[in-house]
């Protein structure tokens, strides 16, 4: 499964390791990264593989869900389905 | 697939900020096979049946919601119409049916389970008649248990004796459970032109045409909706028709994509998508915020009907294109406890019994989660349910009735339900008396259809 991870908040130092160290951690291979700073504020999207995840796709959100709380930005991890069935017909 | 990155921020926003959500998966249960002489096979049958059937619905439901990120608010079971399952049993006191259920659903964890209904259009059964006769203490002893009775159709006309006895069972309802504000009549639908396939509570039941198992969806989403037309303010009716349906296209997809999976995951067949604009009583997920947003003062003011019929519309375009299966009931509810806006536009003066029955002429449903005065007589319910039922039989379309009689409260008291069922200050009714009318009883004929002036 695909996953589109969303990272937004107030830009610092190291945002993109610490994500990737967890990815990593989890065995989830990072697709593509899309990322940009508009007027301080960050804003990521990943894609990015779970088939070879050592966890379930809900341990993998709560996990990217806390690492988010303790970096202060948001991070949210979904199935890249939800945007297929939206934006693509 | 990649992204654009506006396309991705677009749906995160939905979901976090505008209260996208899947309203409800609803499974639909047969319970043909559950017939027996005694009540209490019957009753353990149901049980056993709900119970193997929708195990695993909630749980299906949750880890849909986790991989997708989208809430799924509600997991809840339709099923057969209770008065033909119980037709054949030699009781006829279906309470102990009404507690299975309630039972069964509280086992595998739905929030409500509907189908305590009997379908009249034309007249009663055996079953129909021992149904309708346990729906108030039905109401009173189990919790999450919705009864439906349709008392009406195109093809039909109307029942008016079931209508005469509607507004006393709503009566009596409310009599039963007035220590928790006549909450019992919330879980009370009355139809006219009912439709089998409906994931919506309180209305839901599994029509006879319906397979074994079945999964249908209800969406939701009046905020998206509303953000969505801030970016057309200025622009002309036809730019916020058309973002309307484009959004609509949107929301309806994401419902599609979880009936499909629940469907697979459950072993089961989709039914279908049901197109409603759902509101809730959270700030920020009106549906007359919407037409507060096309430019009215207030819901309720002149031009709410015209900007609810282009709403109604315009949501069934795009949802149409966006699901493969669609039915229910499908248009945007007016309930006015479960919506923020409609809740003040009553409170203000602005939204009126009257409004609002012309405004279930050009949306789906009808008179939803009212609340009106404790002192309203059974046959003003009854009529309130006749001209209801008329404006369904004759436009073709599915109409229902959901007052509250609240016993001891006034016009302008307000009364709780909790949770999604909302809040409600107490509307003012007509007080003409239409008793002799009532009291005719009889059938309306079917209407002719051709000739529509």
């Amino acid at each position: 499964m695909r996953l589109v991870l969303t990272i937004v908040g107030e830009d610092k130092v190291g945002i993109i390791a610490k994500v990737s160290n967890k990815l990593a951690e989890m065995n989830i291979n990072v697709i593509n990264v899309n990322q940009n700073i508009l007027n301080g504020f960050f804003n990521m999207v990943m894609l990015a593989d779970m088939d070879k995840a050592n966890v379930s796709i809900k341990d993998a959100r709560d996990a990217m869900k806390k690492l988010g709380e303790e970096i202060g930005v948001e991070i949210r991890l979904q199935s890249e389905e939800i945007f297929i069935a939206m934006h693509r017909i | 697939m990649l992204f654009n990155l506006d396309d991705i921020f677009e749906t995160t926003r939905m979901i976090t900020e505008h209260n996208l959500d899947v309203r409800t998966i609803t499974m639909g249960i047969s319970l043909r096979d559950c017939c027996h002489p005694d009540i209490n096979v019957t009753a353990q049958k149901i049980y056993d049946k709900i119970c193997t059937k929708a195990e695993k619905l909630v749980r299906t439901g949750e880890d849909i919601e986790a991989e997708l990120g989208v809430p799924i608010i509600n997991k809840r079971i339709s099923v057969t119409p209770i008065s033909m399952v119980g037709e054949s049993c030699t009781a006829n006191d279906y309470v102990p049916l009404a507690r299975a259920l309630d039972k069964a659903g509280k086992q595998v964890g739905v929030n409500f389970i509907g189908g305590f209904s009997a379908l009249v259009d034309k007249g009663y059964t055996k079953g129909d008649i021992n149904l309708i006769n346990s729906i108030p203490e039905a109401l009173d002893v189990t919790d999450i248990v919705c009864s439906s009775v349709s008392v009406g159709s195109t093809k039909c006309g109307i029942n008016m004796d079931a209508v005469k006895q509607m507004g006393e069972i709503i009566k009596m309802t409310a009599s039963r459970t007035a220590d928790r504000d006549a909450l019992g009549c919330a879980k009370l639908v009355v139809f006219c032109n009912a439709v089998p396939d409906n994931p919506f509570m309180a209305g839901a039941f599994l029509g006879v045409t319906e397979p074994e198992t079945v999964i249908n969806v209800g969406v939701s989403g009046p905020g998206v909706v509303k953000h969505a037309l801030e970016s057309v303010r200025g622009g002309d009716i036809g730019e916020v028709a058309e973002t309307i349906k484009k959004t609509a296209f949107k929301i309806t997809r994401v419902g599609q994509l979880v009936a499909q999976e629940a469907a697979k995951r459950l072993n089961t067949q989709f039914g279908i998508i049901d197109l409603s604009l759902a509101p809730t009583p959270a700030i920020g997920d009106s549906v007359a915020h919407i037409l507060e947003e096309i430019g009215l003062e207030c819901c309720g003011g002149p031009g709410t009907t015209a900007t609810l019929a282009m709403l109604n519309d315009a949501v069934k375009k795009g949802g149409l294109m966006a699901s493969s299966y669609v039915g229910g009931l499908s248009g945007a509810f007016i309930p006015v406890s479960e919506d923020a806006g409609m809740i003040h536009a009553v409170e203000c003066g602005c939204l009126t019994l009257e409004k609002l029955e012309a405004m279930t002429c050009v949306c789906s449903v009808g008179l939803d989660m009212i609340a009106i005065p404790g002192d309203t007589s059974a046959a003003t319910i009854s009529a309130i349910i006749a001209d209801e039922a008329a404006i369904g039989m004759i436009n073709n379309k599915t109409t229902a009735v959901r007052v509250i009689p609240v016993p001891g409260k006034g016009v302008g008291e307000n009364v709780e339900f909790g949770g999604l069922l909302g809040y409600a200050p107490i509307i003012k009714v007509n007080t003409y008396k239409p008793d002799k009318f009532i009291a005719r009883g009889g059938r309306i004929p079917a209407p002719v259809r051709s000739l529509t002036n």
